[in-house]
């Protein structure tokens, strides 16, 4: 009697739900919303899904991140979703700048203000601080006989970034739906607009260690090192899919994908060191990537059902024309327990080859080159996650998951010797994170 | 030495796979009647998209790789 009268308080507060985000959707898109009939009506054929994260590194990064998407399906292959997901970053990065045996003080991005690393510290900026908005629409619909299309665009918008996409994509379902092949195409433009501006590539951080008789010649001297206030990129992804129904529980998916960005791929917050023979900094110069990078990924997956769990396999092999090659294994397998929840252990080991142009620091008495950058993210590195996730049905039917997963990134040294000071200091930062989800859909 | 071993089984092991993408594919699958398992929401390729999009954000901050299971795309300033 009880659970009679939770489930009906349940669905009716789920209703209560349903039509407050009803009023406000019209409220929002105005009155031609109503014309449209059964389509706002959210007690019919839509899900909601919503989920929030918290993300941890130990010292640096944290974030937490809302997602609310809703989904109209009125007929199978006929849907509509709309995401909306909220992001808010703090916190402090490595900027690329070697740690050494001293203190050091270098200059915030922004060109207001320093910060300092300790003696033995790897430098981290510590004004890492961003919320990032984003929004994305995506329709899909049946073409023709077998054929279903699917077009969305996608919006993200932080302080200093912009990004705008669209992508479209067809898939055909061949031998009784067992095989789908697909083929898609997505166009994103994103511009980038730092406080402070972009920095010149490759000039060196003009740091106020006293020589500046005022403000004024050191602001004139920072803007000296700017080129410009914004910056963008263009990306073209292709992504052609096979999808095989093996077996009555067994499905696998082979994906090749080919995305090829141009424009100003540099981060206009890293620099790189460079130091003398003792292995003691004498400069820090913004880094240099090149203009245009050229990505392939192969990408298997495979989900078999057995009795009473679910295993979820895949394997992805990345390479680019950066010299960088990456291998990703993700192994998840859910357990039921019972009718109404489950669990699922997850583990995923990446490893990553680093870019041709990726140094720690460079020696001030060679030529500096071209190209460089100390972003640990172009480095050679393995990262390992685990986790385990929790779900359950509520009795009001909605789904509740809980994840904790825990992810550490080590990096490997890309050189054979280091000079003087820098053998007895750490050079490459590790990193690890935890991150705590929660998803619920109703 | 090493690359001429590998060589002829490299060969063999796409030959394998090639021939039984398209001549296995037809006899591959099953019948609109057997897809109880298939057809439950943990057998979708992608269950959990909440999770897919808030694993593929933070991995895409933290690594040089993106893509693969869906578009690589710009997106934001993380990287």
């Amino acid at each position: 009697m009880q659970l009679v009268n939770q489930s009906k308080r349940m669905s009716k507060k789920a209703k209560n739900v349903s039509t407050a985000i009803a009023a406000a959707s019209c409220a929002l898109l105005g009155s031609s919303a109503q014309a449209e009939g059964d389509f706002w009506d959210f007690s019919k054929d839509w899900k909601f899904d919503t989920g929030f994260l918290y993300y941890g590194e130990t010292d640096r990064v944290s974030a937490v991140e809302g997602v609310f998407s809703a989904t109209h399906e009125p007929e199978f292959n006929d849907k509509f979703n709309f995401k909306v997901v909220l992001d808010s970053l703090t916190g402090a990065s490595p900027s690329g700048a070697i740690a050494q045996p001293n203190s050091q003080t270098f200059t915030r991005p922004s060109g207001n203000g320093q910060y300092t690393a300790e003696a033995g510290e790897i430098p981290l900026d510590d004004t890492f601080r961003d919320t990032r908005l984003q929004m994305n629409a995506q329709w899909t619909k049946p073409a023709w006989e077998n054929v279903t299309s699917s077009y969305g665009v996608h919006f993200s918008k932080e302080y200093d970034y912009l990004s705008l996409a669209l992508n479209g994509s067809l898939a055909w379902d061949l031998n009784q739906k067992n095989s789908t092949f697909s083929a898609g195409l997505s166009y994103a433009s994103d511009t980038y607009e730092p406080v402070g501006g972009i920095p010149d590539p490759l000039s060196s951080m003009v740091i106020d260690l006293g020589q500046f008789p005022t403000d004024q010649d050191f602001q004139d001297a920072f803007d000296a090192t700017r080129i410009d206030s914004s910056d963008d990129r263009q990306t073209t992804d292709i992504l052609l899919g096979w999808t095989q129904v093996i077996n009555r529980s067994t499905i696998m998916q082979f994906n090749y994908s080919y995305s090829n960005v141009s424009g100003y791929l540099n981060d206009p917050f890293k620099v790189i060191s460079l130091v003398d023979n003792g292995g003691i900094a004498t400069d820090h110069i913004y880094e240099n990537r090149p203009d245009s990078r050229t990505k392939h990924s192969f990408y298997w997956q495979t989900k078999h059902h057995f009795d009473e769990s679910i295993m979820d396999v895949s394997v992805r092999y990345f390479t680019d024309d950066w010299g960088i090659k990456s291998q990703t294994v993700e192994y998840k397998h859910l357990f039921y327990i019972g009718d109404s929840s489950f669990i699922e252990p997850q583990f995923r080991y990446y490893s990553q080859t680093a870019a041709d142009f990726y140094q720690p620091y460079l020696l001030d008495s060679a030529a500096v080159p071209e190209f460089a950058s100390a972003d640990i993210r172009l480095g050679e590195f393995t990262g390992v996650t685990l986790g385990l996730k929790y779900g359950w049905k509520t009795n009001a039917g909605n789904e509740m998951a809980l994840r904790l997963s825990y992810y550490k990134q080590s990096a490997k040294d890309v050189l054979d010797s280091h000079p003087g000071v820098l053998n007895d200091l750490e050079i490459y930062p590790d990193m690890d994170a935890v991150f705590l989800q929660y998803t619920y859909s109703f | 030495m090493k690359l001429t071993k590998l060589k002829p089984l490299r060969v063999s092991i796409f030959w394998v796979l090639g021939v039984s993408v398209l001549t296995g594919c037809s006899s591959l699958g099953v019948e609109p009647w057997e897809r109880d398992l298939l057809a439950k929401p943990e057998m979708a390729l992608v269950s959990d998209p909440i999770e897919a999009g808030l694993d593929d954000h933070i991995y895409f901050s933290k690594e040089a790789t993106s893509g693969g299971r869906s578009f690589a795309g710009g997106g934001c300033g993380c990287n």
